[in-house]
């Protein structure tokens, strides 16, 4: 599996960071470097391997259900870059 | 809840004939699937503590949590977690004892994480079922896929200024189950009776206040159409459509508009569709310029949810009784039909209503006032029944009345009336204006001989001609002011003029 | 009387306890070294004097009605990932802005609670991700440590780079830090400190800004094993507020650190060897395994088979949570906004510009293989590795009680030196990421200089839970190692 140009596009854009052309392939470059490393993980046997996606082997703690917090507008919106009558504004986004 | 009276659910089976969409290349038929979002009712929200209640400031029902601050983590909902498994229970689905919540990853203002936490691939409600009329009356039994648990977003707002959106998230995080039908819908009827079914069966189990106007319950339907039993259609997802009446109106829309583009040689492009309530259509949104990739993993800050037995067991012992089961209790007790039971168990409201109506009365005269003549000034006056001006209690009352003979059907219109006008109870209005009816056949029998003493001519007409009992019946309810108990006039009439 | 920021947190409590001096003269001492040193070091992204001379007093007040907690009075510096309320809180990154959180971290509650006062914050890797402290959007920090008769800056390592460095220029009585891969240790090992990452779920990371949720771990940076154990006993604690936080009781550590190791069984991995790894931390290793031996362990070889691919399912693991644990710095709610021409172009430029090269490459490669079609390949194989890996532990268990190992395949090295090669950056972590993909608690020490004259660091690596071991452990290591070197 190597990454591309098109791929680095593709990813950026999934990632919204904006890569400037002329770095796309260092960006592919690098990226392919360290996929390569990687791809020794397929040296490992893991069939019949449960994946692993917590250190924690607990079941999810639950909270009862009781309002504790909110009513905090002004915290909300103390470092919002732009904010207005007490809601966030930003870029006109219509679908 | 088993239902072996209707067929189980089969992979995309065939609609019945007359379900079918003539036309002029042929028939069609329509596929439709939904995904409905119920927002729990719950206090507070599915992974904050902050308020899950309508409307408010904006930004006030929000925690540093739902606003994706840095550092901040999710904190799961109990009683959340226990609607959930409350309506799988009512749907009669699987009860996942092992779950889990997922990202979902894409990036849009009013979606603070950058994520949604959902439930992807191991959902806590597994497959279930819905019993739903279909057009013909016949009952057709509608699959559930699945429900899970999301949170919802928040709400972006495009009218408050030309150059910028204003984003408000007190939405942002509220428990959200997304119950996701099999597609076993096959016609526009069906899918509005089961959007109706499903809302029932929430508020019956009070997971969902079913409240419409609030986004509490919003659907997203999916139509394709095929020719009958052929190859599947590419389908179009009609995204939040929110009542039961245009979910209706979409599907049939959407499935004309699929049907016209096909004929003409087209071919329908897989996209989400909105559903305009103005005009009645569905157009296509504007596609988001890049394909969808969610990026789907466990989330990080959660573990899985492990349900313990017992509790599932103690929640399942603890339900209410639930519209299937109600409705056909409501046939055997109260000797209903089943149009009339499933039109009192509708809602949860109107069910208890109507036992406090029928309780110790007659169950037949208490549902005609009630569906009849109660739902109709309702309608007329464009209220809700919890706007009525009488009471259960009070129309019981009238009920009653009539039940026992006090007053005839005839004079109880009167006094229903009356009650809507004054507010006052059906004994008080006919003891003050004396519309007791007249069952002492003394009297009746008075009033008859005198109506036959002016009116010989009739006398004998009626002999030859019995339909004319119809006319005399009307004589003797006019001359005792309406008051006599039909029944015996009948009765009398008969005798007196040889009638069989 | 010795100059205060001679004394170490243990010391220090024993002076304010006896009236030596206050709070406020101690925090005053600190708040002059970091002046005199911290322009060279780099180690203060904020320093909050007023704000730490305010608790000191405070501090004072209560020591003076008899209401002092465990660490009353003691300044600390603060790893500049956990957030403190209306204090500007960077994760060394650009695109944080001005932000200053509303809020405070768990771990820095506690420590408040405990009476410690807050000197400020400290730099760091972009977002603890580096090895180096290079990735800093605010310049690197420089190790106080300079190789004999060299004056080649070198790195503090990373992430908690910052921390290190100004435990060992004494710029602080003791730090905050956080590991992910070995963001800790491997700092403390390159500065001659004790650092521990304690059992995943230890340490509420409510407060911390995260990098991978499922490895990040807490954890103090001190002088030395006994300062050390009084700080992460004030950090640790179940917290309501993070989901993962194990609802346990604190053990008392410093009561451990007197156990000795008497008939314990140390496991030496023989995995724990690397390619050009300097033939003097092979000898410290051995030399490490001779002092247990002396103190009465026995020593077992043990074998951890799949050490080699846990950095690998790391740099799968970790940047997959990373590039979602960083989609919500966007520029929307809070942070640096870059005007673009639309909505996307926002947030393109936004992070554009915001995130430093090292952060934009690791959540390029976790959006990739969190990618559609790429899942299962990379993320589930490396979860299923993760698994692996934490077997081959489940394994040593059975015939040991800890595991002593090098912390870091090297010394400190130059400021530069690896800054080009992303991968030769990366295994700096190769002795410290199996215990963060297990959850394991873990420490370093410092037990000896190399040839250059830069100290060398001995992990210790105990069973889930099992902290007091591991500091009964450090602390017969401590004794026989004698480390008593200054930068």
């Amino acid at each position: 599996m190597s990454v591309d140009d098109a791929t680095v596009r593709k990813i950026a854009r999934l990632a919204r960071i904006e890569i400037h052309e002329d770095k796309v392939t260092k960006m592919a470059n690098e990226l392919n470097g360290i996929l390569n490393w990687i791809e020794m993980l397929n040296e490992v046997d893991v069939n019949g391997v449960e994946p692993m996606a917590s250190a924690v082997a607990i079941a999810l703690p639950m909270r009862d259900d009781a309002v504790t917090d909110g009513n905090i507008q002004s915290s909300i919106l103390k470092n919002a870059p732009k904010a207005d009558s007490g809601f966030f504004v930003v870029p006109k986004s219509v679908e | 809840m088993t239902q072996t009276s209707v067929p189980a659910y089969t992979a995309f089976k065939t609609a019945r004939p007359d379900q079918w969409v003539k036309s002029v290349t042929g028939d069609w038929e329509i596929i439709v699937g939904m995904e409905v979002h119920a927002q729990v009712s719950a206090k507070s929200k599915l992974f904050s503590g902050a308020s899950a209640a309508y409307g408010g400031d904006p930004n006030s029902h929000v925690a540093m949590v739902d606003a994706g601050m840095p550092g901040m983590l999710p904190v799961i909902n109990k009683f959340v977690v226990e609607q959930a498994v409350k309506t799988g229970l009512g749907l009669g689905a699987k009860i996942n004892l092992w779950s889990r919540f997922d990202r979902k990853n894409y990036f849009y203002p009013d979606l603070p994480q950058g994520y949604q936490i959902s439930q992807y691939l191991y959902p806590i409600i597994g497959e279930g079922s819905l019993e739903v009329a279909s057009e013909d009356g016949s009952m057709i039994m509608v699959g559930i896929e699945r429900i899970h648990l999301e949170q919802d977003a928040g709400k972006s707002i495009h009218d408050l200024d030309p150059n910028s959106t204003y984003v408000d998230l007190n939405r942002s995080g509220c428990a959200l189950m997304e119950i996701v039908s099999k597609p076993d819908i096959r016609s526009a009827d069906e899918a509005a009776n089961y959007f109706k079914n499903l809302r029932a069966l929430v508020r019956y189990l009070e997971t969902c206040d079913g409240n419409m106007d609030e986004g509490s319950m919003r659907a997203d339907v999916n139509v394709s159409v095929r020719r009958p039993g052929g190859e599947l259609g590419t389908r179009c997802e009609i995204k939040n459509v929110n009542s039961t009446k245009f979910v209706g109106m979409a599907v049939n829309y959407e499935a004309r508009r699929q049907i016209e583009i096909l004929e003409d040689g087209g071919t329908i492009d897989q996209e989400t569709r909105l559903f305009d309530v103005k005009t009645g259509q569905t157009r296509t949104m504007r596609s988001k310029e890049d394909a969808h990739d969610y990026r789907y993993f466990p989330d990080p800050d959660l573990l899985p949810l492990i349900l313990d037995e017992a509790w599932v067991e103690n929640i399942r012992a603890n339900l209410p009784e639930l519209p299937a089961a109600m409705k056909a209790r409501f046939q055997s007790q109260y000797g209903l039909s089943a149009y009339d039971a499933d039109v009192l168990v509708a809602d949860k409201e109107f069910a208890a209503f109507y036992e406090e109506v029928a309780k110790g009365r007659d169950a037949k005269i208490a549902n005609s006032w009630m569906t009849v003549e109660l739902f109709g000034w309702l309608n007329k006056n464009g209220k809700e029944l919890s706007q009525s001006p009488i009471g259960a209690a009070a129309l019981g009352g009238l009920v009653g009345l009539i039940t026992d003979g006090t007053i005839n059907g005839k004079i109880a219109k009167d006094v229903f009336a009356k009650m809507i006008e004054t507010g006052d109870e059906a004994a008080v209005i006919v003891e003050r204006e004396g519309l007791k009816q007249t069952t002492d056949t003394g009297a009746i029998e008075a009033s008859i001989d005198a109506l036959m003493a002016t009116n010989p001519e009739k006398v004998a007409e009626a002999r030859e001609k019995p339909k004319m009992l119809g006319w005399w019946v009307g004589q003797v309810m006019k001359a005792t002011g309406g008051k006599a108990n039909p029944a015996i006039v009948n009765e009398i009439l008969k005798g007196k003029l040889g009638i069989d | 009387m010795t100059k205060l920021t001679e004394l170490n947190l243990h010391q220090a409590l024993s002076g304010l306890a006896a009236g030596d001096f206050t709070s406020t003269e101690l925090t005053q001492s600190y708040l002059n070294s970091i002046e005199a040193q911290n322009a060279s070091l780099n180690a203060y992204l904020v320093v909050t004097g007023d704000k730490a001379l305010e608790m000191a007093r405070a501090s004072d007040a209560r020591r003076a009605v008899g209401n002092a907690g465990a660490l009353e009075g003691i300044p600390l510096g603060i790893k500049d990932l956990f957030c403190t309320k209306g204090v500007r809180t960077t994760a060394a990154s650009k695109i944080l802005g001005e932000f200053a959180p509303e809020y405070e971290s768990s771990v820095t509650t506690n420590l408040w609670r405990d009476g410690a006062v807050m000197l400020g914050k400290l730099n760091l890797d972009e977002f603890a991700m580096g090895s180096s402290n290079e990735t800093s959007a605010f310049g690197n920090v420089t190790n106080p440590w300079k190789r004999k008769g060299s004056n080649v800056a070198l790195t503090p390592g990373g992430s908690s780079g910052g921390s290190a460095a100004a435990v060992a220029a004494h710029m602080c009585l003791g730090a905050t830090a956080t590991d992910t891969g070995g963001s800790i240790r491997q700092p403390a090992a390159f500065t001659g400190t004790v650092g521990i990452k304690p059992t995943y779920g230890r340490c509420s990371r409510y407060g911390i800004v995260a990098f991978a949720s499922s490895l990040d771990q807490a954890g103090p940076i001190a002088r030395n094993v006994k300062d050390s154990a009084i700080m992460l006993q004030s950090m640790m604690g179940h917290d309501a507020k993070d989901s993962t936080s194990l609802n346990v009781a604190v053990p008392d550590l410093v009561a451990a650190m007197a156990k000795g190791v008497k008939g314990m069984k140390i496991g030496i991995p023989k995995e724990y060897r690397v390619d050009g790894m300097p033939e003097e931390i092979e000898n410290l290793w051995q030399q490490g395994i001779a002092w247990l031996k002396d103190a009465g362990a026995e020593i077992v070889d043990i074998s951890l088979p799949h050490t080699k691919y846990a950095l690998p399912a790391y740099y799968i693991v970790a940047p997959a949570e990373a590039s979602s644990n960083l989609a919500r710095y966007d520029g929307m709610r809070f942070g640096a906004r870059v005007e673009g021409v639309d909505l996307t172009d926002t947030y393109e430029k936004s992070r554009a510009t915001g995130f430093g090269e090292e952060v934009k490459r690791r959540i390029l490669i976790g959006t990739y293989v969190l990618s559609a079609g790429y899942y299962d390949a990379y993320y589930l194989r490396a979860q299923k590795v993760r698994a692996r890996i934490l077997e081959d532990f489940t394994n040593a268990w059975t015939k040991c009680d800890a595991i002593l190992t090098p912390t870091a395949p090297s010394a400190a090295f130059g400021l530069g030196e690896k800054s080009d090669d992303p991968i030769k950056m990366y295994l700096n972590d190769v002795f410290t990421v199996t215990a963060n993909l297990a959850g394991l608690p873990a420490i370093s020490i410092p037990a000896a200089l190399d040839v250059d004259g830069l100290p060398l660091g001995l992990q210790i690596i105990g069973k889930a839970l099992d902290e007091e071991t591991v500091y009964s452990v450090a602390s017969v290591m401590e004794q026989a190692a004698n480390f008593s070197a200054r930068p």
